[in-house]
């Protein structure tokens, strides 16, 4: 019998209907699958076996039943920064002790409502803060993948390391994660998984421990560009208890995976050719030109002039948006207070111990720019040089119906390699950060290898609601780029 | 705009941060490392340009009843206290 866990959520999902297995038995092999590599790789902070098998028995009854959902009965890993009813809810920080919602997430309560079935929570940069899952409160996630035949660790990417390493090495058919800077795309492109942040409101944030309100998106990290599709389309959808969840009709994603790209206007940004970027990339990118020009879309040269300031705007949007979410946290109504002498030194200490380096510093940058005297200088500079960004997009999209660009401008790096250097962790995000500036939806796909064998990746840029134009350019350079490689399991 | 140790005391002060006196030397070197790379930001030429305010254009907050829609379920509420009694959260004094 073939192993199961190395099928797509697509075909598992056919093998299911077709009777070839039940969801108790395809979960049961990613419960085998987790219990052998999960001590190597850290992909998951808690495992919920029990919950799982439970979840699939119901959902077997529910098919039997012939109430099958449109994921019914598929094991899928759940980001640790999703709230789940009952199960333990940390975004990885210390500071949320063994916090454990009564409530579900409003994109998780969607995936279960479709029958999906939850494996246990991923391991994540702590509070989403991060590009290599080394912040996080429970250790770092290492990546399946290794340089050649060298045993150096690897990061899967960040934020979402453990939905990346998960997916990437059959620890899940699919799972959920998040992108304020990149946190889907830099993960996907390094592990050789699909990965979309869709257009900004399209999930709703409800659930979801806040890191920037206004970047955070969530988002499918998946096997095939068809797989984040029909994921999406579970996720998705307006939801009254977000007041930033759009109300527009979700169209048929998985069926704008099947469309032709003939005669489609496909925009390629000069800004985006950064310098030290390895020729490797510049050339995967010309590649994914051809294949754009073979399948009949036309390339237009396009100009995204004020790229370069997306990453210095970004952090100062994002941690000025962080240090007012994270004021939350002060030990009282949840979480792991630690006393102090009066009422101050408890809120002090509590937030002391329990954010973790990268947090803090995020937290003093935030307050630091949002504080008396500063605020036009820093937080309303970087509200207007957002502007520009957004406008850039917007006068390209006359002209264009996609863009097209490298999604990172590196492959993998080691763990330990960049944790030094703050600014050199942030350059990481070059690429997808200005996604998520603008709320734009984006794709990252798997196009090739470099000369050690590590998984390289094509981002799709569409226009605000049109995540059909991107599922349907991705899927043809997917097509084109017939990227087979795969992990060796070197765990087992 | 160099932050000193001065500052990065008064900002760990607003954001309840307890900074350890040894830490607060390293913590200014790092913060300035980084606002030294943001202020390229200084180059772009923002005069006469709207602030970008929220990532979807022409999205107005909407409105809904004033009506109760959860709650009452204090079990709930203070399931993940750390300290509570008798329905109450238990927290330090805060008047004297």
């Amino acid at each position: 019998m073939t192993d199961l866990t190395t099928l797509t959520l697509a075909e598992a999902l056919d093998g299911m209907e077709k009777k070839q297995f039940s969801s108790l038995e395809i979960t049961n092999a990613f419960i085998d699958a987790i219990d052998k590599a999960n001590p190597h790789l850290n992909a998951y902070v808690v495992t919920t076996p029990d919950l799982a098998r439970e979840r699939a028995k119901a959902s077997d009854v529910r098919r039997a039943q012939g109430k099958a959902g449109a994921l019914e009965g598929a094991p899928l890993g759940i980001k640790d920064l999703f709230c789940t009813e009952g199960v333990r809810t940390t975004a990885c920080s210390g500071v949320l002790g063994e916090f454990t919602p009564t409530y579900e997430s409003t994109v998780s309560g969607n995936l279960f409502r479709d029958g999906a079935v939850m494996l246990g929570k991923l391991n994540m940069d702590e509070f989403a803060m991060g590009s290599s899952n080394e912040t996080s409160h429970f250790g770092p996630v290492v990546s399946p993948w290794r340089r050649g035949n060298e045993d150096t660790k690897l990061t899967p990417g960040g934020s979402s390391g453990g939905s990346a390493s998960a997916v990437s090495a059959d620890l899940c058919l699919g799972a959920t994660a998040t992108d304020t800077g990149g946190s889907i795309r830099q993960p996907a492109a390094f592990t050789g998984t699909v990965g979309i942040k869709p257009t900004y409101g399209r999930c709703s944030r409800w659930g979801i421990v806040a890191f920037a309100s206004s970047l955070d998106q969530a988002g499918p990290i998946a096997k095939t560009v068809e797989d984040s599709a029909m994921l999406l389309q579970s996720m998705a959808g307006h939801d009254p208890k977000d007041s930033t969840s759009l109300t527009n009709a979700l169209p048929d994603f998985r069926a704008a995976t099947k469309r032709s790209i003939k005669g489609m206007r496909i925009g390629v940004p000069e800004e985006y050719r950064v310098e030290g970027m390895p020729p490797e990339i510049e050339a995967l990118w010309q590649q994914g030109i051809e294949w754009v020009k073979a399948a009949g879309g036309t390339i237009v040269p396009i100009s995204l002039k004020h790229t370069k300031y997306a990453l210095p705007a970004y952090y100062i949007v994002a941690p000025a948006e962080a240090s007012s979410n994270l004021a939350r946290y002060d030990g009282m109504r949840y979480g792991a207070r630690v006393a102090g002498k009066d009422l101050n030194s408890t809120y002090e200490n509590t937030r002391a111990s329990g954010f973790g380096k990268e947090v803090q510093r995020r937290i003093l940058i935030g307050t630091y720019v949002l504080s008396a005297g500063y605020y036009d200088a820093y937080y309303l500079r970087a509200q207007k040089v957002r502007q520009r960004i957004a406008q850039d997009f917007r006068d390209a999209f006359e002209k264009v119906d996609a863009i097209l660009t490298p999604a990172t401008p590196s492959a993998a790096f080691g763990l330990g390699e960049k944790s030094g250097d703050p600014v050199a962790m942030y350059l990481n995000d070059i690429f997808t950060v200005t996604a998520n500036l603008a709320g734009l939806p984006a794709l990252a796909l798997p196009a090739a290898t470099d000369a050690n064998g590590l998984p390289l990746g094509l981002q799709v840029i569409g226009k605000a609601l049109d995540e059909e134009s991107v599922f349907a350019v991705s899927a043809e350079l997917e097509r084109a780029a017939n990227f087979r490689a795969k992990a060796a399991k070197w765990w087992l | 705009m160099s932050i000193d140790e001065k500052t990065v005391r008064k900002v760990a002060k607003l954001a309840r941060l307890a900074l350890p006196e040894d830490r607060v030397k390293p913590m200014a070197d790092e913060l300035n490392g980084i606002m030294a790379w943001i202020e390229q930001l200084n180059e772009v030429d923002v005069e006469g340009v709207e602030p970008m305010t929220s990532a979807v254009e022409g999205l107005s907050l909407p409105m809904r009843e004033d009506v109760v829609t959860a709650g009452d379920d204090p079990q709930k509420v203070l399931k993940n206290a750390p300290k509570s009694e008798d329905g109450f959260f238990v927290v330090p004094k805060v008047v004297e």
